[in-house]
């Protein structure tokens, strides 16, 4: 049963649009499912392999403007950013793996950081390609209808799922998490520490790339401010691995649902503005202190609180 | 030639001299204990040769191969498999997959390094405890996931810091059974030990390091009877 689990979640969720859903909920349900897919990738580098980025971003907006640069300078569809998102992205990975996987810990944490905000600011200043601040917009759009966006997504992340599943239940899955353990046992043990990091970033990057090039094509518009975000990219994709278990193959989806209520929820509060980030603030500290492990990592521990909740 | 040469080796940790000039070899097939009083630089000795500090000076060869200036994988690799005085075992996983992360070293599928981790964790005593959470074991066990996760990489040569601290006289007993029964497998073994009745009984030679230098080299009967050996002990008292 539980073999099957992804397979009967993954045919749920691709029956979800014959019930006639609004355009709304198919936006809401294309973002959890997009979330997750960074969330998996995020997972991959950081649960896993305990190399905690602070800069996904860089990575995500390196595939959407690999799909944007693409329509926009050669003419072609933005679709064709998918496929040559996994070698720019790559490039990208192996650039900054080159320069931050050297740092151990927290300082791996803020080079990373460093990388998603030079390329944020290289966005905006390199005008000839980019056309910066101003954004590229997709003009013609493939569909007015979300359905098959809905299912692109649904395959993507069917596709990261597995992928991530293989990796972790392999030698390389055996080996990123004796990295996260101890890094200096593990090079003892003839591991290539550094050859099994940069492996883990690249495939984390290239995951979220996709993702990237896919928010291009869905949304039709992109810009520096968005798709290179700290806050909105790099620090929700952290928190959508912590709320949900890190180091656990259904956190990312569970953590990328609250996530995305959450943020709708936020903003029908009216007046809220940026405050809106001190809410997620609050819910990490919430959720670092009493479920370190996640929703999925302590779902143990949160089964006997609410027995004990429904005994009292 | 030794198996393992160690020649003119130096280290210095910005003015301290951890190892003076130190030279020595170790056989194939044999047991070499390296003792000396706290801070002698014995396991400054076992992170040169591992490759986790490069000597400041000299050279380090295995099977005739330079192996100082590799990287601890490399040297790994090469054979060369060694425990840590202070254990490190990858805390949140398994007995069982600890040793299959090692194993992996010399294969590819998950079902090939199970194979090997099975008989590392029988040969080493570890088998009842294979779905632990290394964190929770006690020391005696985690001294022996130690020697567990060195020797699933199928090393020829074996380096053992200390791996018997620590331990009551029963683990004590064991410990050194699978010693024995290692050498039996033909793994050439250096390994660090205070306990003077231990590494008397089991080494075939000895080399005392005493400050970083390298004070005498020889069989348990000979360094027992070497005055300058006797002095570095007595002044260290009862720290064996
Ligand atoms: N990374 C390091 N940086 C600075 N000094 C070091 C370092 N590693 C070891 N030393 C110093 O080198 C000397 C030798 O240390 P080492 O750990 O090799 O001794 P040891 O013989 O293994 O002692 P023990 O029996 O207590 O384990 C000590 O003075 C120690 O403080
Ligand atoms: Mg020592």
């Amino acid at each position: 049963m539980k073999k099957y689990l992804p397979l009967i979640i993954a045919g749920l969720l691709a029956v979800l649009p014959l019930i006639g859903l609004s355009s709304y909920w198919m936006h809401i349900l294309i973002l959890v499912i997009m979330w997750s897919v960074i969330g998996m990738a995020w997972n991959l580098l950081g649960g896993y392999c305990g190399q905690v980025s602070f800069g996904h971003a860089a990575f995500f907006g390196v595939g959407a403007y690999t799909a944007g640069i693409l329509y926009n300078k050669l003419g072609v569809s933005a679709w064709w950013g998918l496929p040559l998102s996994i070698m720019v992205v790559t490039l990208f990975a192996l650039v900054i793996g080159y320069i931050c996987l050297r740092l151990k810990g927290p300082f791996f944490a803020l080079g990373t950081l460093a990388m998603g905000v030079i390329l944020r600011v290289m966005a905006e200043n390199l005008t000839t390609i980019t056309e910066g601040d101003l954004g590229i917009m997709i003009r013609e759009r493939t569909w007015i209808e979300k359905t098959w966006y809905f299912y692109i997504i649904l395959i993507l992340a069917a596709l990261a799922f597995f992928l991530v599943k293989k990796v972790i239940e392999s030698k390389l899955g055996y080996y990123f998490v004796a990295i996260r353990e101890d890094q200096d046992a593990a090079e003892s043990l003839g591991i290539n520490t550094t050859l099994y990091k940069t492996i883990a970033l690249s495939l984390s990057a290239i995951i979220t790339g996709l993702a990237g090039a896919f928010y291009t094509n869905y949304m039709g518009y992109i810009d520096p401010k968005i798709v290179f975000a700290l806050h909105d990219i790099s620090i929700v994709t952290i928190m959508v691995v912590m709320v949900g278990g890190v180091a656990t193959f259904w956190g990312p989806f569970v953590g990328a649902v609250i996530m995305v209520f959450l943020a709708e929820l936020i903003r029908t509060i009216p007046k809220l503005g940026a405050a809106h980030h001190t809410f997620f603030g609050i819910l990490l500290i919430v959720i670092i202190i009493f479920l370190p492990n996640g929703i999925v990592g302590d779902l143990p521990k949160l089964k006997k609180l609410l027995r004990m909740g429904k005994a009292a | 030639m030794s198996m393992l040469e160690v020649k003119g080796v130096s280290r210095f940790f910005g003015g301290l001299a951890a190892l003076t000039d130190i030279s020595f070899g170790v056989e194939k097939g044999e047991i070499l204990g390296l003792i000396g009083p706290n801070g002698a630089g014995k396991t400054t000795m076992f992170n040169v040769v591992n490759g986790f500090y490069p000597p400041s000076r000299g050279e380090v060869y295995f099977n005739q191969k330079k192996i100082s200036g590799l990287k601890p994988h490399q040297i790994c690799k090469m054979g060369v498999a060694r425990t840590f005085q202070v254990v490190r075992p990858l805390q949140r996983m398994s007995v069982l997959d600890n040793v299959i992360a090692s194993a992996f070293l010399r294969v590819k599928s998950r079902a090939q390094a199970e194979e090997i981790a099975f008989e590392t964790i029988k040969f080493t005593g570890l088998y009842d405890d294979r779905d632990v959470i290394s964190k929770g074991l006690p020391l005696g066990k985690r001294k022996k996931l130690e020697i567990a996760r060195a020797l699933a990489t199928h090393p020829e040569m074996l380096l053992l810091d200390e791996s018997f601290a620590g331990l009551n006289p029963t683990e004590l007993d064991e410990s050194i059974g699978i010693i024995r029964r290692i050498k039996e497998r033909g793994i050439t073994i250096m390994i660090i030990e205070h306990h003077m009745k231990v590494i008397m009984a089991i080494s075939d030679r000895i080399v005392v390091l005493s400050y970083g230098q390298k004070l005498a080299e020889g069989t348990p009967h000979e360094i027992g009877n070497n005055p300058l050996v006797i002095e570095a002990y007595l002044g260290e008292a009862e720290s064996a």
